[in-house]
């Protein structure tokens, strides 16, 4: 589990070479996304018939058509949309009547506040609990949250939110069951963040979304734990006559997280994606919901850019965990001899 | 009192807070889904038109019982066979500060008449309008138009100097690929202003205090929100966050009915749920019946009407949300004959006998085409038609779909049996009766007939209809057609929807027929 040194001369090359390679990898899975986001256009009903009434003529479609760009071969579509996408223009919103991006950028900032909240939610309470429940194999309280965890594995998110709201908005009246709360603007940021209503609506919601990953986390960082104190030097350690503070955080937990950053860089792609069901939940005004509502109404444009985005997102954080494995696990290099040598 | 001074303060802050919102009166309000543009001429769609009822006004309303009533014309006439005149409202203001006068109506007929309008199923007939002086002007109609008022109820009135400012002269149009500055911006007579506006989030109207009209109701604020989960939705209701929900969901309403915090209001929809038959393939599409098309038969069409029982649909599918029907309009329309909307009892012997005698004692089995989210419990209202006509040997076979699919199908003929829910805008019996009874043909001949029944009696009334103007006249015209059709058994009709709205136990509402919450009467306490 130990890295060891870096060999830096020689690995910086490596690494430009690494990295470029990926950068490919990265390009063409977008190529595949947009691909099958502009499918969309073409495969899921007609936006001609969407956009005009039905009582329009054979030539106004026509019209239509050629106004849209719809004439003209398959190809010289695809590349018009890739060109648009790469510089941000997804068109119109056919729900809303306004520019896709502008939509997107209005909508990340909650989308993003509550997947935050939620990723830290999970590391801030999963890991003490995973080392807890390391260290204390046995005890009633770790039994209690090893079973409290098969919930968040198991049920399904929606139902979790509707629980929760049950609970704490209707029952107890404390929380409240949807939206956002007041939010204010920081230099075209909207963030609920400054006032007490905003802080109050993010309860909820975040706990929702974060819950499946704080159970895994905490599941996570139990198995290393239990498999690290297993190992030599955490015996060793014991026996030098250590405290078990320093053997259990020093040497054990630290040693257990190298997988865990990797998960929850993963996992907050999917916290994002995922976020769909939560922000539908709580009428979380951000992507996931927009991309709801535009699937109701056949919005492709949204629809589209949402994929996207999403791709894109589950892209660049899929390079920054591959680069962070590349600097941690020697292995990963592929010139071994270069720091084989000691 | 607690001694410690902060929290002595805080409660003091509440209790002041809970005062001033007991004299604010803000109607907080959710459905499904959110309004979809603030422009009054782009979208023709049931809440956006109930919204933009508060902000911007058409020439004649419709009152609490739904009779057409002057809004902001005070009184009107015929001048012509094609042209009716209306005095405009003195002394109306726009919400920024410009006089109404008769150069907007002339702008507004015109907008609404623009190709990227959306409003052409009210602008039928309507060729234009012409300015007489400041405060009178003539709207043309292309014959004569004997619901040329009905129509008018849907066509809002805008600033012409405001939409010229701001470069929205035409309606919204995805075309130009921009976003219009009416569609976040509103600028109306109405008795509300539009404060500020966030999509899907949440739209803010305050009192517009220069209204020249009378407010009933004490709401000085409405705050819309829409909430797409019916149980969330819900839970805002039970929890006080909102205080009225147009759209409860249907499965919930015994329960909130019993909750004493709640009140539901239940009124009769305009909309009225039937079945119809392919009358004119010689053979069906979907069916063992090969050779011949039965539901080309009338007995066997009378049998099928026999075998199903309305009544146990209402009370074992509906839980009585609803109102069993003969007819194809609800009572609400002009046209609607008490007389002729007497349900027929269930006669299971007297089917069979139909059916044998229309040469198939056995039965044979269809397709019944069916929409599973579009009416209330329509897919569960297929099944129990399918078991009923079980009882006199014919097999459905049931076919349901969501609505995106399910609409597509059925416009293009491509059914043997469907259900069909209408409704009626204009509350007049031609709308329906042109839409569903009438030969399919141009101009909006039977453009839902979409099992081609056809019968030239009922042509010749419906046609005579579209231009008749005496109201006895259209009543019995009304009258021959629905007569005609129902010994034809043209159609299934099954009954008028219930809708009911859920409210917070203070607040008292005007229930409507189309479904339009009117804040003017709303009274929170």
């Amino acid at each position: 589990m130990h890295p060891r040194p870096f060999a830096r001369r020689e690995g910086g090359a490596l690494m430009i070479a690494f990295v470029i390679r990926r950068l490919v990898q990265g390009v063409l899975v977008m190529l595949v996304v947009g691909f099958i986001a502009f499918s969309l256009f073409n495969f899921v009903g007609d936006p001609v018939a969407l956009m005009l009434p039905p009582e329009a003529t054979q030539a106004d479609r026509q019209a239509m058509r050629e106004n849209l760009g719809l004439d003209r071969p398959f190809y010289v579509q695809f590349a018009t949309f890739v060109t648009n996408a790469v510089q941000g223009n997804f068109g119109i919103s056919l729900r809303l009547g306004r520019p896709v991006s502008a939509l997107l950028v209005e909508r990340m900032p909650a989308t993003l506040e509550l997947a935050f909240i939620a990723a830290s939610l999970a590391l801030l309470v999963g890991i003490p609990l995973g080392v807890y429940t390391g260290l204390h194999r046995n005890s009633w309280l770790s039994r209690l949250f090893l079973a409290g965890s098969l919930i968040g594995v198991s049920l399904p998110t929606f139902l979790i939110g509707i629980f929760l709201i049950l609970i704490f908005a209707v029952w107890l009246g404390v929380l409240p069951s949807f939206g956002r709360g007041d939010t204010t603007m920081v230099g075209g940021w909207s963030t609920g963040f400054l006032t007490a209503s905003g802080l109050k609506a993010l309860i909820l919601p975040s706990i929702t979304l974060g819950l499946f990953q704080l159970t895994l986390i905490m599941r996570l960082v139990r198995s290393e734990m239990l498999e690290v104190l297993r190992t030599d030097y955490i015996k060793f350690a014991r026996a030098r006559g250590l405290t078990s503070r320093a053997v259990n955080f020093g040497h054990a937990l630290k040693n257990t997280l190298v997988p865990v950053i990797t998960i929850t860089g993963l996992q907050l792609g999917a916290i994002i994606a995922f976020a769909i069901i939560t922000e539908t939940v709580f009428q979380w005004p951000g992507m996931g919901l927009l991309f709801i509502q535009a699937v109701q109404f056949a919005d492709i444009p949204v629809m589209a850019a949402y994929l996207c985005l999403i791709g894109f997102i589950f892209v660049i954080i899929n390079l920054v965990v591959d680069m962070l494995y590349y600097l941690v696990d020697p292995r990963l290099r592929v010139d071994r001899t270069a720091v084989g040598g000691h | 009192m607690p001694a410690n001074p902060v929290l002595r303060t805080a409660i003091l802050a509440a209790a002041l807070a809970l005062c001033a919102a007991a004299n604010a009166k803000t109607l907080r309000w959710s459905s499904q889904g959110d309004i979809l543009t603030m422009d009054p001429h782009a979208q023709n769609e049931g809440l956006n038109n109930t919204v933009s009822d508060h902000i911007y006004e058409p020439l004649v309303t419709r009152g609490k019982d739904l009779k057409i009533e002057p809004c902001l014309a005070t009184e009107w006439k015929a001048t012509g066979p094609t042209a009716m005149q209306f005095k405009l409202r003195p002394g109306v203001r726009f919400h920024d500060g410009a006089p109404f006068t008769a150069d907007d109506v002339v702008f507004s007929i015109e907008r609404a008449l623009a190709p990227t309008s959306n409003f052409s199923p009210y602008m039928q007939g309507i060729t234009g309008a012409r300015k007489i002086d400041d405060l009178t002007v003539e709207i043309q109609t292309k014959g004569a138009n004997p619901v040329l008022l009905p129509q008018l109820t849907e066509v809002r009135m805008m600033s012409r100097a405001w939409a010229a400012k701001h470069g929205v002269q035409r309606p919204q149009d995805f075309k130009n690929k921009e976003e219009t500055f009416a569609a976040r911006n509103a600028n109306g007579t109405g008795p509300f202003v539009l404060k500020s506006r966030e999509a899907d989030v949440k739209t803010v109207l305050v009192l517009n205090s220069n209204w020249w009209g009378k407010m009933e109701g004490n709401v000085n604020e409405i705050v819309y929100q829409p909430i797409k989960q019916d149980g969330t939705r819900l839970a805002a209701l039970l929890s006080g966050e909102v205080d009225f929900v147009l759209d409860p969901p249907p499965q919930d309403i015994p329960r909130l009915k019993k909750d004493g915090k709640i009140k539901v209001v239940e009124g009769n929809e305009n909309r009225t749920i039937f079945y119809g038959f392919d009358q004119w393939r010689d053979e069906l599409l979907y069916s063992t019946v090969k050779g011949r098309n039965p539901f080309k038969d009338q007995r066997v069409r009378e049998a099928f009407q026999l075998a199903i029982d309305v009544n146990a649909l209402k009370t074992q599918v509906m839980r009585g949300l609803s109102t069993p029907t003969a007819v194809m309009f609800a009572p609400q329309v002009a046209g609607y004959d008490k007389a002729l909307d007497a349900v027929a009892k269930p006669d299971r012997a007297r089917a069979r006998k139909l059916m044998a005698e229309a040469g198939y004692p056995k039965g044979f089995e269809v397709t019944l085409d069916c929409p599973n989210n579009r009416y209330i419990n329509d897919e569960k209202l297929c099944q129990a038609t399918a078991a009923m006509l079980a009882q006199i040997d014919v097999k459905v076979r049931l076919n349901a779909m969501p609505r995106a699919t399910y609409f597509p199908k059925i416009q293009k003929f491509d059914t043997s049996f469907y259900m069909l829910g209408w409704g009626v805008p204009t509350f007049d019996s031609l709308y329906a009766l042109q839409s569903l009874l009438r030969t399919v043909g141009q101009g909006g001949d039977g453009n839902f007939n979409l099992g081609k029944y056809s019968n030239a009696k009922v042509d010749a009334a419906i046609d005579a209809l579209k231009t008749e103007t005496d109201p006895k006249r259209r009543a019995a015209l009304t009258k021959e057609a629905l007569s005609i059709h129902k010994a034809d058994v043209g159609h299934i009709p099954l009954h008028h929807q219930v809708i009911p709205w859920a409210m917070r136990a203070g607040v008292s509402v005007v229930h409507r027929a189309d479904n339009r919450l009117t804040v003017k009467w709303v009274k929170v306490n």
